[in-house]
């Protein structure tokens, strides 16, 4: 059985000979021509100016152009058309692409591009979510508001008050591979290589540039050196300007981002900052909870009402929340455009509501995890969801045919969100019962009590609370912490036609398997997992099968790989067109040899039909000279999920992926330095698919949302520079940044909901394990004083200082 | 004669080297098709251009992105694809990182192999060490270091041995003085020059900054600049010794000296940077010079044949501008023989490969309970690595206790006035510098006052 099993990722031997190609690495034909983009240097301004002679004359260069060159300047926004490829008599940060160059060499484009001369009138740079506030500068008419109950009559009433506020910093991607794209230019069309999470989106894009169709535009991608949302949107630009620029030239073109254009240019996590006001009991049960946050959008809207959107959905994390209001600003910054990035908001909504659970506990004397207990959704009865898979028709037929429904920026054009002023909803009252979400979803799924209970056993939990208390009291300068903190992530993209996936599968006549879909591979290893799927059900081994790059040729209409959906999806498509490849070969050799057709079997490499037996490939070869069609495709649409974003109601997600996490620190209460020194976490993939690629994901995400919450820090300067643009001064964690000791396990379990061999979704959720770090510096923070240390993230030294002061009272 | 030749995957080959300015990466990309060895920041920060270079001197991993043609005459260089055995073998480390999945997006993977494969060949069992110049983004690392730890045990594959000596080098190396008396006629002849040691801060002239460099030489020919000798007082440490080469020679005498150096830069840099570099380039920043300027540290300049020295802390002038003469250069510097009061405290965001907010040294002398000399230095507390005056003088002669570290602490205010920017503020920047003062008395008390030397 080829599904379970832990096999490498599909490329792993062309990782580690160097033979594995990234778009940057393709041979191109001659004359290929290499882009660079002439960027803003100031944050917000009108352009006066704009001197490329010195451009032009540099050596190498052979083409120039800026908004004067377009009659129509080409558009690169997923969502609200407010993304000129070139800046059009504005700029709106600094870092906005103003001019296009394209030399012979890629050296020979970024020394030119330095050479513009641009003239600015500098107006007010709005750089902040308080200058946004105080101008009024936003997304949407106003702040989004979903409630329940009467949260601030059950505040009122509560015992306690906890209030309070968390800045959460944004995050560079930092894929290892910058963003790149290669166009060569076709008879009617374009052929593009992009290093994108989302073909659909590129094609889309490109052909509005070039203004033909989108089946003139083939967009392939093998493989991206990492994505993690960075690439969903934020490569547009580049497939754009060497689409344009080939169409121009009738040459090949390339572009790729050095490392601090990179940086400088595209968007990164949403940074937030989340006030907080709840009311509790003695035992530290919320009765009511009033939630703010800010939203810091940057300066184009891109992909960002879903990403507040999902902050606001997982602001409950693994909560009952009886009273709620979740208040929610979009804010439009001079900055650059904030995009998706690896749990797209969900991750900061989480941390909001685990800040809210630390500070009751530390308010009222508490343990932490027991009140993270006393206000957990209560355990779901563990009856496995036996609803046969309903396909839903989706509601997007309304839509302008130009838009581009693929993307989750399209959403606000679905649904477009009200004009003109803020728009709060009527609070609802719903008798909502217990395991209810504040937007109305039952979760009909939680296993959380389980997975803590199990946790705290295997992390030896209890005996390393006591112990690290009377270590703390031995020691005056260092002190240790650690906390316990849940993870409770909805999958589905919650723009719900974005659910569905396409593939294309072909046995050729030796018995060979290619395997097309619509996922694209960035590292997670989604080939090996819908390879693993294709092979099951034909029962044959894993190297028959070959997964192509995804090719909007072969798959159309495709959704980005991103909300962690990519085996979700990809795997039900591709098991689809297995399923009917396998009956086309099951009822000819049914036929052949006088059984039914349900009775033939695929297994081991080999077909059984009764009494007969023969290899896989003489079976297909038999349905070859039998005249049986040995290509089909294969389609998936998520049932049951329906969600009304302006409403802020429904059932937005399939299901939801659980985890906790213990992490165990020490701090120096001299400088603000610390160590992780302990993880210990168990997840849930459902039915793992393949449990190496999952633990992978796990352990890889552990890090990636500690490294989020502690050393990743964006510092942009008073004039809106961003100032860390490049790895000497933006952090990422390095090797000896792993917990020293990393307990990584898998739940035993499986999807309630009938999922490809009932797996889970594992891109994303494990990510927010790393808050379990962040809230175990914040408790070895409070071991230093009686205040609570209101610790701010991300947590560099600088601030863990700071938060020890404030925990002595001091601040 | 601007051409060059080195061994590339065990074979010889021959590189025009008309622009000194050429990197390794580009010329294996561009002009050799080898598109195993990646760009991921063009800096010299995330390892993913890692190649091996073998030379007399040992093997070792650098970063091909900073690695300018002209350094390599005369030395074998191996790439990921060359690291697989003839007919497709694969190394251990190699195969070791298929089974433990160390690879995700692979694209980092190439420089890991590249950074194992030297550490393997090397015998090295510091992991996290050999592999803190290599940034991974998907895998969180632990499944490498598993990988590396597998490995370990397996013989190293024949093909891993390239020759040493004057490989393929028939020629003297271009832009290369062959000694320290060449160089010196040089920068005589070129005042206005640019000296390249390592390269790692040349490097991102050229590749960042896209500078033009001008008349350059090359520094890794004059082997007699790559001298350690005992002189009368002390070690005398040539300028072109690099980073790798100090922290081992200081892991006796100046054991605290050699811990600061573990966490200079990463691995592939230290392979590279010299302490003449560190020096000259005058950075605010640069770990070496609060160290050595603490331990009483003398630097040695020449001039034609002319020489001069001085205490290393009367070189630095101002922000970025040196006690230097046109065509003058640092020859070496000599260190005292030990300086056991000496400790080196490096504030940064990042423990390993990453710039030091602040960089504290200490070397007080006690004698019967009482402060009797002091030496404290810092960086990134000043335009320049400084001297903290006041607080010595406010500690020179007083008993030795916390009380007069306590009382010292508002003469740091006196010392230094340090800017925010984007490692710290300035005010973590003052209030950590004392704090490090504190810490002084408690680690030399014996109290455990480094979270890096706790286990969970």
């Amino acid at each position: 059985m080829s599904v379970s099993n832990p096999l490498p990722h599909d490329s792993a031997s062309l990782h580690v000979t160097g033979q594995a190609r990234y778009v940057d690495d393709l041979p191109v034909p001659a004359g290929c021509l290499h882009l660079a983009f002439g960027l803003s240097g100031v944050a917000h301004g009108a352009i006066t100016e704009l001197d490329l002679d010195a451009v032009r004359a540099a050596p190498g260069v052979v083409a120039v152009w800026s908004a004067a060159d377009f009659a129509v300047m080409p558009d690169c926004s997923p969502s609200l058309h407010d993304e000129p490829l070139l800046a059009t008599g504005e700029v709106h940060y600094l870092g906005q692409p103003v001019f296009l160059v394209a030399a012979e060499s890629h050296l020979a484009a970024r020394r030119a591009a330095r050479l513009g001369r641009v003239g600015y009138e500098e107006r007010p740079a709005i750089l902040t979510v308080d200058d946004a506030l105080a101008a009024g500068s936003r997304f949407e008419g106003g702040p989004v508001i979903w409630s329940r109950g009467d949260p601030a009559g059950a505040i009122a009433g509560a015992a306690r008050v906890i209030e309070g506020s968390i800045e959460i910093g944004g995050q560079e991607h930092f894929y290892l591979e910058g963003q790149a794209a290669l166009v060569l230019p076709q008879e009617d069309g374009a052929l593009v290589f992009s290093s994108t999470q989302h073909p659909t989106e590129i094609q889309h894009k490109v052909a509005e540039a070039l203004a033909v169709p989108m089946h003139a535009v083939r967009v392939e991608m093998r493989r991206m050196g990492g994505g993690f949302g960075g690439k969903e949107s934020q490569g547009n630009a580049l497939a754009v300007a060497c689409a344009v620029a080939a169409a121009r030239t009738g040459r090949p073109c390339k572009m790729r981002y050095d490392r601090d254009d990179d940086m400088t240019i595209t968007g990164k996590r949403h940074d937030f900052r989340i006030t907080y006001r709840a009311g509790v009991d003695r035992e530290g049960r919320v009765l009511g909870l009033d939630v703010r946050h800010l939203v810091r959008c940057g300066w184009s809207m891109d992909l960002s009402l879903p990403v507040a959107d999902r902050a606001m959905l997982h602001a409950d994390n693994a909560y009952w929340l009886p009273a709620v209001r979740i208040e929610s600003h979009r804010l439009r910054t001079n900055t650059q455009s904030a995009t998706a990035f690896r749990g797209f908001g969900g991750p900061q909504g989480m941390i909001g509501v685990e800040r809210v659970m630390d500070h009751v506990a530390h308010a009222l004397g508490l343990d932490p995890l027991a009140v993270r207990r006393t206000n957990y959704y209560p355990e779901s009865a563990a009856l496995p969801a036996t609803d046969p898979a309903v396909v839903t028709q989706d509601e997007a037929g309304l839509a302008e045919p130009h838009l581009d429904l693929t993307s989750r920026g399209a959403e606000v054009m679905v649904q477009p969100a009200r004009a003109g002023g803020p728009a709060p909803r009527t609070p609802r009252d719903i008798s909502a019962s217990k395991n209810t979400t504040p937007y109305g979803m039952e979760v009909a799924d939680f296993i959380l009590h389980g997975i803590t209970a199990d946790l705290q056993i295997s992390s030896d939990l209890a005996a390393r609370q006591a112990g690290i208390a009377a270590w703390n009291s031995r020691n005056a300068i260092l002190k240790k912490g650690i906390a316990l903190t849940p993870v409770k992530f909805g999958i589905s993209f919650t723009m719900t036609h974005l659910n569905q996936a396409g593939a294309l599968v072909h046995v050729y006549q030796d018995g060979s398997v290619q395997v097309n879909h619509g996922g694209t591979e960035m590292g997670q290893g989604l080939h090996r997992k819908v390879s693993q799927v294709a092979a099951a059900a034909f029962g044959i081994a894993d190297d028959r099968i070959r997964i192509t790059a995804t090719d909007t040729g072969k798959v159309p209409n495709t959704s980005a790989t991103a909300a962690s959906s990519g085996s979700d999806l990809n795997g039900m498509a591709v098991r689809a067109a297995c399923d009917r490849l396998r009956g086309r070969l099951a009822g000819f050799i049914a036929s052949r040899h006088g059984v039914d057709a349900a009775e033939v079997r695929f297994q081991d490499g080999r077909v059984l039909a009764g009494t007969a037996a023969m290899t896989w490939e003489q079976a297909v070869a038999a349905a070859y000279l039998g005249r049986v069609s040995l290509s089909a495709t294969g389609f998936y649409a998520t049932p049951k999920i329906t969600w009304d974003r302006v409403k802020g109601f429904g059932r937005p997600f399939f299901y939801f992926a659980y985890g906790a996490s213990v992490s165990e620190v020490v701090i120096d209460t001299l400088t603000g330095e610390y160590r992780i020194l302990r993880a210990d976490i168990l997840h849930d993939c459902g039915a793992s698919l393949n449990p190496a690629l999952d633990m992978g994901q796990i352990e890889g995400g552990y890090v990636q949302g500690a490294g989020w919450l502690t050393t990743e820090e964006l510092v942009w300067d008073a004039k809106g520079r961003l100032r860390t643009h490049a790895p000497s001064t933006y952090k990422i964690p390095a090797c000896s940044d792993r917990p020293g000791v990393f307990n990584v396990a898998l739940w035993q379990g499986e999807n309630r909901e009938q999922t490809i061999h009932r797996s889970k979704a594992v891109g994303e959720p494990p990510l927010m394990h790393g808050i379990s770090a962040f809230l175990a510096i914040s408790a070895a923070c409070a071991a230093c004083g009686p205040s609570y240390p209101a610790l701010d993230a991300p947590a560099t030294p600088e601030r863990v200082l700071a938060a020890v002061a404030r925990a002595r009272g001091g601040g | 004669m601007t051409e060059i030749a080195f061994h590339l995957n065990g074979t010889p080959v021959r590189a025009s080297a008309a622009d000194p300015a050429r990197t390794l990466l580009d010329w294996l990309r561009e002009e050799r098709g080898l598109k195993g060895t990646k760009e991921g920041c063009n800096e010299g920060d995330c390892g993913a251009c890692t190649v091996m270079v073998t030379d007399a001197g040992g093997v070792r991993a650098l970063n091909a992105c900073i690695l300018l043609l002209p350094q390599l005459h005369g030395r074998a260089v191996r790439t990921v694809e060359g690291i697989s055995g003839p007919g497709g073998a694969l190394h251990p480390v190699q195969q070791a990182m298929v089974d433990h999945h160390g690879s995700q997006c692979g694209f980092c993977t190439p420089g890991f192999i590249a950074s194992m494969a030297v550490g393997h060949l090397n015998g090295r069992r510091d992991h996290d060490d050999v592999l803190a110049g290599n940034l991974c983004r998907c895998t969180g690392y632990a499944p490498i270091v598993r990988a590396a730890e597998a490995a370990a045990p397996a013989p190293v594959p024949e093909w891993m041995h390239d020759a040493t000596g004057a490989i393929g080098a028939d020629g003297p190396a271009p832009y290369a003085p062959a000694s320290t008396d060449a160089l010196a006629a040089w920068c005589l002849e070129h005042p206005g020059g640019s000296l390249i040691a390592g390269a790692t801060d040349v490097g991102l002239w050229v590749t960042k900054e896209l500078r033009p460099l001008g008349p350059v030489a090359f520094l890794h020919a004059a082997r007699d600049l790559q001298s350690i000798a005992r002189v009368p007082g002390g070690l005398r440490i040539g300028a072109g010794v690099t980073i790798a080469a100090l922290r081992m020679a200081m892991a006796g005498p100046h054991p605290a000296f050699a811990g600061l150096l573990r966490r200079f830069a990463s691995e592939q840099i230290r392979a590279a940077a010299t302490i003449g570099g560190n020096i000259a380039n005058g950075s605010p920043i640069g770990d070496g010079p609060p160290a050595l300027i603490a331990m009483g540290a003398r630097l040695h300049l020449r001039r034609g044949e002319a020489r001069r020295d001085m205490p290393l802390e009367a070189f630095f002038l101002d922000y970025r501008k040196q006690d230097r003469q046109p065509g003058e250069f640092v020859e070496a510097v000599t260190v005292p023989e030990a300086a056991p009061g000496l400790r080196c405290y490096k504030l940064s965001k990042r423990f390993d490969q990453d710039i030091s907010a602040v960089c504290g040294c200490f070397n007080l002398g006690l004698e019967g309970g009482k402060i009797a000399s002091a030496r404290i230095a810092f960086g990134g507390m000043a335009g320049i690595p400084k001297r903290a005056a006041a607080v010595e003088a406010a500690l020179i002669g007083r008993a030795w206790s916390l009380a007069t570290l306590e009382a010292a602490l508002p003469a740091f205010a006196e010392d230094f006035a340090p800017l925010s920017d984007m490692r710290a503020s300035a005010g973590y920047r003052l209030a950590a510098a004392q704090n490090l003062l504190l810490r002084y008395f408690h680690d030399l008390s014996g109290e455990a006052v480094s979270v890096l030397e706790l286990r969970a």
